[in-house]
């Protein structure tokens, strides 16, 4: 098995000698780690992609608008990636970002994941019929499992999710009435004492 | 009294850096504090009659056992070479996390021989291999195979059995990776395992040339003496592999030189020295005279830092001596000072570290500090904009802004990757083939680069619109900010100019493991010897904790 620093120092050196600057190939060596690391298929999707760049047109976005049209070919998901990292404190003002055509999306993913951990906020993305839930950086949830490479995804659509809770005020209301059942009643000798400062706590 | 942090465009000099000596922090010496009340075995001792086999060690406590695993070798004299090309060892070793099983040996016997061409896993920890001193370890064997002790001028002359070429850790070579072992409690220090690893590997040759001298002649042969063993260490033989590692790493670089910076601080600040604490400084320095007189080297630019620090160090003694008063306020500010007047670079640093050794108090602390998560601070603050930037490096930079890249001397080196070993090199960018391919590691050169871009952007630019055309200073932007909260992670000089000695770097780093007696083959690789003088494992339990100026042969 490859350790995941072997993992880091390798894709940064093939991002460097398939054209990127040394900066960029660090970013990427440290996104397709946390892919492996996240039990996806990070070095599968590079890997490709840079065999498709010698033969294929991608497209560099370099600023990113709510909707994103490629003319000339699929987003290159590095530069796209780098940006979108870059540029994250200004794009979260937009709830939804499209995007027409990403090359090898999953390695996209992985900046994605680092800006959820940038601004603290989740963000899903729904990848044609494949959708990821990416977690502050920790994780990611997806229905893209046992898979290996994503070409092209035609159509990207991304969220940023605000801050909210993932269950009902009543379902909390319920268990918090469960936890209160560890707490004790307290009597007026309780009241007292229990604290150490009586029933007044003025100086 | 308020005592300022030594300046980093003063102190991150290579020719400062490369003016450091071990001292209470460095690593090896916390190794051993941390690892002394820990229950050590030889689980297995495997060799045949001359010496060829495998072996295990170990460290317990509780439930937790780090086991080093060692395959002795028979190697040709021809094959042997200290050398990152070489291919063969006379011995090669693992750190395993836990104790091996025999299939963990069987699997290891077949890959760590191999060293880089091997595949370790996830449960080894550590990798590295080792040659004798051949000279010295047959001589050894010689003797005690006839019932005496061998000649110790020629054991001080060399100070070990073996020397280690490389040591790896950090998932190289499928090691295990840091994350899956950072929260250990006993390793929350720069490279402590490695420190472990290079310990039980000078236990190793002690046992090994004992059971080769027994077998020569059991009936004559006798053992090694302890003392003696006490003052032989592990050699090392170290080249460019460690210097890209102090650029590459910031934050952790930034970490090591803080803590040394804020020992100094905290000493030079005490009002009123005890006299148990003035007493112990200045027999350490006395004692460590043995140290310099007995440092050999061929090298006439290590000679000669060696004769300007006898110099220094003898006159300072003198100082103390005889015209100096440790009941005055603030002593060690007075000494500092006294220092940085009348003495050379290397003098100032060696005093420095002594400094430490009557303050366990305030070290120990510090040790705990010097580890670092580079991960955290790997993101750029893209949000800042380009006169933000500018000003950063104006005031972080402002001696690298000075170097004329345009002249051909300060542009004349680069650093590469040897395709051969996948190691770093350096060459002469104008005779030598490959510059094209050069690693990110001329950072000075870099950063005025990037410097003469914002001068000529719009002030109110944000960093990622700045990037978005830039991307080729992206490396430089980002090491810029972690300049600005870590003020001494970046080396402030020219690492490719025709006059940069590289040993420097190496030299800074072997200081922070606790090396002494370097001795630059030439100026790019170096010989040292780790643990000379340290106590033995079965005497960890209530060592002298200043072992190291008590090196006797």
């Amino acid at each position: 098995m490859k350790s995941l620093s072997e993992i880091e120092t390798t894709v940064k050196r093939a991002t460097k000698a398939a054209g990127f600057s040394w900066g960029v190939s660090e970013d990427v060596g440290k996104c397709v780690k946390v892919l492996e690391l996240f039990g996806l298929p990070g070095i599968k999707n590079l890997n490709q992609y840079y065999k498709d760049r010698n033969i294929k047109k991608f497209e560099c976005l370099h600023i990113i608008n709510e909707k994103n049209f490629s003319t000339s070919g699929p987003y290159c998901p590095i530069i796209l990636g780098i940006n979108f990292l870059d540029q994250i404190k200004t794009i979260k003002q937009s709830k939804k970002i499209y995007f027409k055509s990403i090359g090898y999306p999953i390695i996209f993913l992985s900046f994605l994941s680092r800006a959820s951990e940038i601004i603290g906020k989740k963000i899903y993305i729904k990848i044609d019929n494949i959708e990821f839930l990416l977690n502050y950086n920790i994780n990611i949830l997806s229905n893209f499992f046992n898979q290996n490479q994503l070409s092209n995804g035609k159509n990207v659509e991304i969220e940023i999710l605000d801050n909210q809770d993932n269950f009902s005020d009543i379902e909390w209301k319920e268990l918090y009435k469960l936890s209160e059942n560890t707490f004790v009643e307290e009597t007026e000798s309780l009241k007292q004492g229990g604290a150490g400062a009586g029933l007044t706590d003025n100086d | 009294m308020n005592i300022k942090l030594r300046d980093p465009k003063e102190i991150m000099k290579l020719s400062r850096l490369g003016s450091f000596h071990q001292s209470k922090l460095s690593f090896l010496r916390s190794f051993l504090r941390e690892f002394k009340n820990w229950e050590f075995k030889r689980d297995l001792f495997n060799l045949d009659e001359k010496g060829f086999g495998e072996s295990v060690y170990s460290f317990k406590k509780k439930d937790r056992v780090y086991s080093l695993v060692c395959f002795a070798n028979r190697i040709s004299d021809e094959e042997r070479s200290d050398r990152v090309i070489a291919t063969k060892w006379d011995a090669a070793f693992t750190l395993y996390d836990g104790i091996p099983s025999k299939d963990d040996i069987k699997r290891l016997k077949n890959e760590v021989p191999k060293q880089e061409i091997g595949r370790l896993s996830y449960k080894e920890l550590t990798l590295s291999r080792a040659n004798k001193s051949v000279r010295v370890f047959n001589h050894v064997v010689e003797n005690l195979s006839k019932g005496q002790q061998p000649d110790l001028d020629l054991l001080s002359k060399v100070g070990y059995l073996y020397r280690t070429t490389a040591v790896y850790g950090s998932g190289k070579f499928g090691l295990a990776d840091r994350f899956r072992i950072k929260d250990r409690e006993e390793i929350n220090g720069p490279f402590r395992l490695e420190m472990m690893l290079v310990y039980l590997v000078r236990q190793f040759t002690f046992d090994q040339v004992n059971h080769v001298a027994y077998y020569k002649d059991p009936k004559n042969a006798v053992k090694l003496e302890e003392n003696i063993c006490k003052n032989l260490g592990i050699g090392n033989s170290t080249g460019l592999g460690m210097a890209p590692f102090i650029v590459n790493h910031p934050t952790l670089l930034n970490n090591w030189i803080m803590s040394r910076e804020l020992a100094l601080q905290k000493i030079r600040q005490i009002k009123k020295v005890d006299i148990r604490d003035s007493k112990l400084f200045l027999e350490c320095v006395k004692n460590s005279l043995t140290n310099i007189t007995s440092w050999n080297t061929e090298s006439s630019y290590q000679q000669f830092k060696i004769k300007s620090l006898l110099k220094d160090v003898q006159n300072f003694l003198d100082y103390i001596i005889n015209q100096f008063d440790f009941q005055v306020d603030y002593p060690f500010d007075k000494i500092y000072k006294w220092l940085e007047k009348e003495s050379c670079d290397e003098c100032v640093e060696y005093i420095v570290s002594i400094m430490m050794e009557p303050y366990n108090e305030i070290t120990e602390p510090l040790v705990k500090l010097m580890s670092s998560d580079e991960e955290k601070y790997f993101d750029i603050p893209t949000d800042k904009t380009v006169e933000e930037l500018r000003i950063i490096i104006e005031k972080e930079y402002s001696n690298i802004l000075k170097i004329n890249f345009e002249k051909k001397e300060n542009n004349q080196n680069f650093w590469f990757i040897s395709k051969n070993k996948e190691e770093p090199r350096i060459a002469d960018r104008y005779k030598e083939f490959g510059s094209e391919l050069e690693q990110p590691l001329a950072i000075a050169r870099d950063i005025k680069k990037l410097y003469h871009k914002l001068i000529i952007s719009k002030n109110s630019l944000s960093i990622a619109k700045f990037l978005s055309n830039n991307s080729d200073l992206r490396h430089v932007v980002r090491r810029a900010f972690i300049k600005e909260k870590f003020p001494y992670s970046e080396i402030q000089d020219n690492t490719i100019s025709k006059n940069t000695i590289p040993i420097d770097m190496l030299r800074l780093k072997l200081s922070f493991f606790g090396a002494l007696k370097f001795d630059p083959r030439s100026d790019k690789w170096l010989r040292i010897c780790m643990f000379q003088g340290a106590p033995l494992p079965h005497n960890l339990k209530n060592y002298d904790e200043q072992w190291v100026y008590k090196v006797n042969l």
